[in-house]
């Protein structure tokens, strides 16, 4: 049995008053060991960013606690470092420099500090760029200085908030590799890492443990321990399997209420605080298509279709989620099927494909159907848009509004089931003002 | 009424060209010791603003306030006041001066600094925060090398506007006297008065060179250096360089400057870093008897503000009205209205000139490299030593004073117009400039579709700019004289200047505060919807 490092205990956290809460994290309930490699999984806007800067210190939960080595903290802990999605160097300080100032709690003599700020820079591989400013250094580069500047003060955890997410393949895959080797030869003091992801590829090649988040609010759904010798081979059987029961876990986020008529159609409920996927329609109608054509005829296994559509598992995600939720089709054991709705929306024209759409929009999406009736309740059928935002933020935080309704407005548009003018704010039933 | 006092000392200002530099050198001191008192209020007033909530609800809404006060007002109504604390001699009259140039600096410059102060991006003060930097390093490695560069082009900015006012505040009538400085300003205006074109154009040529040296010397080097302080880590193609600076940084001398300047900033950071990290500890114990101590002083320092702002501003109002009828602010609103429409005009006649000319330039990449550090350099010259020359053919040819005297008004301004057509121009991607030649859009309908929109956000944040300069130059536009002789057009901007020369306080607080209440008004209901507007309208990524 390893040792315990760090426990979280019945963590809560939501935004706005204490009233209405929107809440973003429910309860997390979460122990890390000696030699864990955890990964917290989930779709965009789960809060796993949120959890992981509870962890850090950095952001205080409503409820819950958390425990370092038994022992109850509230503040930024020296023995926990960071590396962040964007690689946050300060440019106005040299590589050198940057690493050091990780090093600033620790109230060092300068000698000693310049001593580990350099062998941190050496076990990262960024010998001879001590003098270089980050706006020199590519990306990739400058995720490596980030992963000095925490490697520097021998953190026993390490988090990891999506660090190689803004990076090239290429450059993810190599620096990832160097990082799984100096924590498999365990050549860096770290204990225990925690990293943040939304690439379940990347999720199962590297993680001991994987903790897959649900989202409104945030819930650990599963946990899964991932048993698979490094490095791991992700064309193997295993792996891919593995790859199958994380991503039928995440597509299960939204629960199917009711099988209606001899599960001809599985009615998803959801309310207007259903977090919208932000999709392009041009990318919705492309993969419809593809998945109605040869040689899937209608039903294809999701990765195949992904990879097909040159797609990465992580952007199709959302595509499948807003065909589901639409009804256009359905999922289940990895593979994904068109409904009867699907197809006629596919066999259709530009004109009719909008009507199909609109049609559905309107029965599934309670937020659509909901601005549709209330702008046919206006006497002049005009709205502003603050009105519906007022409405959203009832229900969520501010800038998931935003974005809930920016989503919905284009749908809504494609749909022309209202139309939305950008200068005056306006939601409308009828055809935009023609300006000359 | 009028305020008793004597210089005893006048000094003689002679015409004679050798003075000149000694001259424009007290010019350009006068320049830095304001540039030095702006940098120590900004940094100060943003500091505060930006650490606390309470004082942000006060400090940011006066500094809109300050910002609409014409420059020239704030030197009428103190000129008097800073005089009586010096009795006798010209210091007072000197503080005066640079104290009209601090307030053209200063609010521009606290401005920017507050914005960048809240702007930080989240992950670099995440950073900070995990780190545990001190409120003391967080503030000189995060927060302010963050501020850099917008405060740096604010100061470029404010010291090119600040030449026109140390022009304007050297000679200066107060309640009958004639008081110079020495400075070019001065030399000017005593050139006017012996009617010498000869003496007043030796003084533009030596501002001509003051404003080359100042660009060369401190402009680009210091563009060139906080290039590294900017935080978008894309990289450049085109980087600022500056010869200058290259020739310091490649210096024995200034590498064992620099050593000495890093041993300077260490030695600092030993002395405060600990008391940083002591009075966070104490902040930590919410009962702590020191804590509790200093807010209440600062609570008291701001009720002792606050009532001394509502007993001047009542003293003020019962002072102005005591001894103004409404009839006056009635007529004195009218001359505003003159204003106005002049400025208005202006602006439209200089945008007439300055847009198709601006998008020429704009759109010709090797005529915009050229001309372009000219038109920065046009802007950064003081357009009050002009003003001889144009009162010269007016009273030459006797023309109307209401009318041509206006155009004084633009002269200095109307480059900023100009400089923003162009570098609007330039960033119209190309891309549409090919699509509209390969659909055959020519003429007009091409300037419809494609420039005009192209342009709009560059061109109203110059519009704005050279509109809010016109305001300010009017106090000193509307009011010349040129040998014995005055010129005076109907305006706000000349009763200002009248009243100053009469030393007529409560007129000149009239006058000020009704010019100050058309550009707060103007900006309220006009500029900032306007920009607002075409910012988001006809932005062009």
């Amino acid at each position: 049995m390893e040792k315990e490092l760090l426990t979280l205990n019945n963590i809560s956290k939501w935004y706005g008053d204490s009233q209405k809460p929107a809440l973003v994290l429910d309860h997390i309930q979460l122990s890390v060991k000696e030699n864990d490699f955890i990964i917290i999984l989930g779709k965009s806007g789960c809060g796993k960013s949120t959890l992981l800067r509870i962890i850090a210190g950095l952001i205080n939960p409503n409820e819950g606690e958390v425990l370092y080595q038994g022992k109850k903290f509230t503040t930024t802990l020296p023995r926990l470092a960071m590396v962040f999605q964007s690689h946050a160097l300060f440019p106005w300080l040299n590589v050198l420099e940057n690493v050091e100032l990780g090093l600033e709690a620790l109230d060092l003599p300068p000698s000693q500090r310049r001593r580990r700020a350099l062998e941190a820079i050496d076990l990262i591989g960024l010998d001879g760029y001590e003098s270089a400013y980050p706006k020199e250094l590519s990306g990739g580069m400058r995720q490596r200085v980030g992963f000095a500047r925490a490697l520097v003060v021998s953190p026993d955890i390490l988090l990891l908030d999506e660090p190689f997410s803004a990076l090239d393949v290429l450059t993810a895959d190599n620096i990832r590799n160097d990082l799984m080797e100096l924590w498999i030869e365990k050549r860096m003091p770290t204990k225990a890492i925690i990293m943040v992801s939304h690439n379940v590829i990347e999720a199962v090649e590297l993680a001991s443990r994987l903790v897959i988040l649900n989202h409104d609010p945030g819930r650990i759904l599963k946990e899964i321990d991932v048993s698979l010798i490094y490095p791991r081979d992700d064309a193997g059987h295993l792996f891919q399997e593995l790859v199958d029961t994380v991503y039928t876990t995440l597509m299960k986020t939204t629960e199917p209420l009711a099988v209606l008529k001899k599960g001809e159609k599985i009615k998803v409920a959801i309310g207007m605080d259903y977090r919208l996927p932000d999709i392009s329609i041009q990318q919705l109608q492309g993969l419809t298509d593809a998945l109605m054509e040869p040689p899937y005829h209608g039903k294809a296994d999701i990765f195949a279709l992904a990879e097909s559509e040159n797609l990465s598992i992580t952007d199709s995600f959302p595509l499948f989620e807003t065909l589901e939720l639409l009804g256009l089709a359905q999922t289940s054991q990895g593979d994904i099927e068109l409904t009867n709705s699907g197809k006629a929306f596919c066999k259709a024209d530009i004109l009719e494909r909008k009507k199909v759409f609109a049609y559905h929009l309107m029965r599934n999406i309670p937020l659509a159907k909901y601005i549709y009736h209330v702008l046919q309740e206006n006497p002049r059928n005009r709205i502003a848009k603050e009105k519906f935002l007022r409405e959203l933020e009832d229900r969520m935080p501010s800038d998931e509004a935003h974005k809930n309704l920016s989503i919905i407005i284009d749908w809504g548009r494609y749909a022309e089931l209202f139309a939305y003018n950008n200068q005056t704010e306006m939601l409308s039933l009828e055809n935009p003002e023609v300006e000359g | 009424m009028t305020i008793p006092f004597t210089v005893t000392e006048t000094v003689p200002l002679s015409l004679n060209p050798l003075n000149l530099p000694y001259y424009a050198l007290q010019t350009i001191l006068r320049m830095f010791y304001a540039l030095i008192l702006s940098l120590i209020f900004s940094f100060a007033y943003a500091s505060f603003a930006a650490k606390s909530k309470k004082a942000e609800l006060i400090l940011i809404p006066l500094l809109d306030i300050l910002q609409s006060v014409p420059i020239l007002g704030f030197l009428s109504i103190t000129v008097t006041g800073f005089i009586a604390l010096f009795p006798g001699s010209l210091l007072g009259v000197e503080c005066a001066s640079i104290f009209a140039i601090f307030t053209s600096q200063a609010w521009n410059m606290t401005f920017s600094l507050y914005q960048s102060f809240m702007s930080v991006p989240k992950e670099l003060t995440e950073v900070a925060t995990l780190y545990r930097l001190s409120t003391w390093r967080r503030y000189w490695r995060l927060e302010v090398p963050y501020a850099v560069p917008s405060l740096l082009w604010n100061i470029m900015m404010s010291v090119s506007g600040g030449w026109f006012f140390v022009v304007a505040s050297e000679a200066i009538t107060v309640s009958g006297n004639t008081i110079l400085l020495p400075g070019i300003g001065s030399y000017i205006a005593v050139a006017s008065r012996a009617q010498s074109i000869e003496s007043i154009l030796y003084a533009i040529l030596t501002m001509l060179i003051v404003i080359l040296l100042y660009d060369q010397l401190l402009f680009r080097p210091l563009l060139a250096w906080c290039d590294k302080f900017k935080a978008e880590l894309t990289a450049n193609g085109q980087l600022p360089s500056s010869w200058v600076l290259t020739m310091i940084r490649r210096a024995r001398l200034f590498q064992f400057f620099n050593k000495l300047w890093f041993g300077l900033l260490e030695a600092l950071d030993h002395i405060f870093q600990p008391l940083s990290l002591k009075v966070s500890d104490l902040e930590k114990d919410h009962k702590n008897i020191y804590l509790l101590m200093g807010k209440t002083v600062i609570f008291f320092f701001f009720l002792f503000f606050f009532f001394i702002f509502i007993f001047y501003g009542f003293k003020a109002y019962s002072y102005i009205f005591s001894n103004i009828s409404l009839k006056e602010t009635l007529h004195v609103t009218i001359l505003g209205s003159f204003t106005l429409l002049r400025v208005v005009i202006l602006c439209a006649l200089a945008s007439l000139v300055w847009v198709p000319i601006g998008v020429m330039i704009g759109l010709n990449g090797r005529l915009m490299h050229i001309l372009q550090p000219w038109v920065q350099f046009m802007a950064a010259f003081p357009a009050n030593l002009f003003f001889p020359i144009v009162v010269v053919i007016i009273v030459k040819y006797r023309l109307s004073t209401d009318i041509w005297l206006s155009p004084l008004m633009i002269l200095g301004t109307q480059w900023y117009i100009l400089f923003n057509v162009i570098g609007g121009a330039a960033s119209i991607p190309y891309d549409f400039q090919e699509l509209t030649k390969n659909f055959h859009v020519k003429g007009w309908l091409q300037w419809k579709k494609l420039y005009l929109p192209g342009i709009a956000p560059a061109y109203v944040t110059g519009l704005i700019t050279a509109a809010g300069g016109s305001w300010n130059a009017s106090i000193v536009a509307e009011y010349v004289s040129w040998g014995n002789k005055t010129l005076e057009a109907k305006g706000i901007g000349a009763y200002i200047a009248a009243n100053t020369a009469a030393g007529d306080h409560p007129r000149i607080l009239l006058g000020v505060m009704i010019l100050a209440g058309f550009v707060i008004l103007l900006n309220r209901l006009l500029w900032h919807p306007l920009y607002l507007f075409v910012t988001t309208r006809y932005r062009l990524d």
